[in-house]
């Protein structure tokens, strides 16, 4: 019971590190980033990459893969998405599915369809008992890891300059920029950060979820439950919704294995159908 | 402004919107040559089929995408519905008329996904695009799960065996060479698309036209915009179950694949593909998808990759150009068409607007700029 409870917490930060970057250039730009999840991909190929060929620890691989994602999202919003702010909603989602399909065929070409496992380091390995539950090394590992990047980027939101400036640019994105905030420059270090994050999250992700390239899809409709339940203007929920969908998915594929997905799609629907405004009003108002 | 300047206004626009629903030429044309394709390729009349049942499914997206402006993931889920429903009506018939009456397969089929989209439609009608792009993927995500979990009634991930059908109108029977398969699903389609045609000329399809362009304002001008959406929801929900429905019949089977999820966003693709909100913009993307999607499957890009390197000429034959060819061509293989796919999506949407059938237009107005002139 508590070792399903400890492994959903940390199955759910991972979703929230995973997904974080895409809930805040949603609710900053309206953009809907279905490709989110193929720099996580990016970011989790590169450690299995560092990590099995070259040996490389997995501490060195873990910043390696946020600034890979990073860079890559830097470079791809740059480049391409910058054409699609003033698109309909419609080619923004059909633009960034192309982009998962490139991206999964590009790896599928590069490191075969099948499934990643790496190698952890043997003190990384293993399990401890604590109060009676069981806990594996690697999760409490990856909570540290995530707790301690939530309370930073909590901190950043709220205690810095740059923190209030986004958090004025996603409540009213015309009215910033009047005051002289540059909202373009912060959307493209928004997304690169969020970019770099979700590689770091597909980075730790390997050792608990498979790799594989059809992750970016697989790995998407997360998101777009994380975003749908816990909203786009705060960071608190999509972290409480993340944690949420990781405990209630993985105690689901424990109690009730027969019902499978089917718990968390109806949840998603659950609360599309009870709060459809309430999630979304921003992107009405616009 | 005038009373009767008013009058001649209207009547304008009611003779321009009947010119409108006019048949062309090229619309007579288009359907001659569909019915020819059956002489022209007697070898490729299965590949033709499912052109024709893709086809039905992008335009039963184009109602709701191209004409009521709802975006939509999914549209595979009834697809999928409709392909079960009937063959699983078909498979308990035994092959005996009524319930393995193809037509009468056809039409559970459309009534089952048009009443579960009809349910369904109140859900996607609420909130933004995004919220409606989501509750139809949550929505069709649901049904792929129920389908694979109740394995009792549609075979589960093994899919549904062992339709039978009973001949067309009593006469004629399902051959391997998909002969009578090809004609009943393009007469179908044709059917279908009549209908569709008419309903979109309609005053109904005006107004769908102005909703899509402006929800506020529609309502304030009086249409009732809601049960518009619905009643339009639940005849692609209709729409998209009978070309499942097509298929399982035609292939004589029913799988989990056609409801799974790349069937919606290819199905999108299609549709943009072609150009939405034409009605022929799914017709013509499926058929431009498909032949792509075939040519990959069947081509030999290790053959191609030998006659360009043994073509290529000397002073281009020098480091990293070789290399570059062979990932190219490695990268056409069957298994990569994904990346092809995306590929076209992302230009499409970058530089196409209204794909095919929009490219067509645009240089058909740069060709004859007289013709288009829009009246006052």
């Amino acid at each position: 019971m508590l070792t399903i409870l400890f492994d959903g917490i940390a199955y759910g930060m991972l979703l929230f590190i995973l997904g974080i970057g895409l809930c805040i250039t949603l609710g900053l730009m309206n953009f809907i980033n279905l490709a989110h999840g193929a720099f996580a991909m990016a970011g989790g190929y590169l450690a299995v990459v560092m990590m099995n060929s070259y040996g490389i620890s997995i501490y060195w691989c873990l910043p390696a893969a946020f600034v890979f994602s990073a860079l890559l999202g830097a470079l791809l919003e740059r480049t391409l998405y910058v054409h699609l702010y003033d698109k309909s909603h419609l080619d923004q989602v059909l633009f960034s599915i192309g982009l998962v399909f490139i991206a999964m065929a590009i790896v599928d070409y590069a490191m075969g369809a099948n499934q990643q496992i790496v190698n952890l380091p043997p003190s990384l390995e293993g399990r401890i008992d604590f109060l009676g539950a069981s806990i594996g090394v690697y999760r409490l590992f990856v909570i540290a890891i995530c707790g301690l990047l939530t309370v930073g980027l909590q901190f950043v939101l709220a205690k810095t300059r740059f923190g209030s400036r986004l958090r004025a640019a996603v409540d009213d994105g015309r009215a910033a920029r009047g005051l002289g905030i540059n909202v373009t420059t912060i959307f493209a270090l928004t997304f690169a950060v969020g970019s770099g994050l979700a590689g770091l999250g597909g980075a730790l992700s390997t050792g608990i979820i498979s790799l594989d390239p059809t992750f970016p899809l697989k790995y998407m409709i997360y998101f777009l439950i994380v975003i749908s339940v816990g909203g786009t203007t705060t960071i608190t929920g999509p972290f409480f919704a993340s944690i949420l969908l990781g405990v209630a998915d993985v105690a689901g594929k424990y109690y009730v294995p027969a019902v499978g997905g089917f718990i968390i799609y109806t949840i998603m629907v659950a609360v599309l159908i009870l709060r459809p405004q309430g999630l979304f009003t921003r992107s009405t108002s616009r | 402004m005038s009373m009767s300047h008013l009058t001649e206004n209207s009547a304008g626009a009611s003779s321009r919107l009947l010119s409108a629903a006019k048949w062309r030429w090229y619309e007579i044309a288009f359907w001659i040559v569909a019915a020819s394709l059956f002489f022209v390729f007697p070898t490729r009349l299965a590949l033709l089929t499912e052109i024709v049942t893709l086809g039905l499914l992008a335009l039963s997206i184009d109602l709701i995408l191209g004409f009521a402006g709802i975006v939509t993931l999914g549209q595979g889920a009834f697809f999928g519905l409709g392909a079960y429903a009937a063959g699983i009506a078909a498979k308990y018939g035994m092959g005996v008329a009524p319930l393995s009456d193809p037509i009468v397969g056809l039409l559970i089929a459309g009534a089952v996904a048009g009443a579960v989209g009809f349910v369904t439609s109140f859900l996607v009608l609420r909130g933004s695009d995004l919220t409606r792009l989501m509750v139809t993927l949550g929505v069709g995500l649901i049904f792929a799960e129920v389908v694979n979990q109740a394995r009792s009634i549609t075979g589960g991930a093994d899919g549904l065996q062992g339709v039978m059908l009973s001949p067309v109108l009593g006469i004629f029977d399902f051959d391997l060479y998909a002969q009578t398969a090809y004609v009943y699903s393009l007469g179908t389609l044709f059917v279908l698309f009549v209908i569709a045609r008419v309903v979109m000329n309609s005053s109904f399809g005006l107004s769908l036209k102005a909703i899509k362009g402006n929800p506020l304002r529609s309502r304030a001008i009086g249409i009732p915009v809601n049960p518009r959406l619905i009643a339009t929801y639940t005849l692609a929900a209709a729409y998209a179950g009978i070309a499942g429905g097509l298929l399982a019949q035609t292939t004589q089977a029913a799988s989990p694949d056609m409801i799974a999820f790349h069937r919606s966003a290819d199905t999108l693709l299609i549709l943009v593909f072609g150009g939405a909100g034409h009605l022929y913009g799914g017709i013509i993307g499926a058929v431009a998808f498909r032949l792509m999607q075939d040519a990959f499957s069947s081509g030999s890009p290790d053959v191609w990759l030998a006659a360009v390197l043994n073509a290529l000429p000397s002073f281009l034959n020098f480091w990293p150009i070789p290399n570059v060819l062979t990932v190219i061509f490695g990268l056409m293989g069957p298994k990569y068409w994904s990346l092809w796919l995306g590929l076209v999506l992302v230009l499409l949407v970058l530089f196409v607007r209204g794909g095919i059938l929009g490219l067509v237009q645009s240089i058909y107005v740069r060709i004859f700029p007289s013709r288009n002139k829009v009246k006052p």
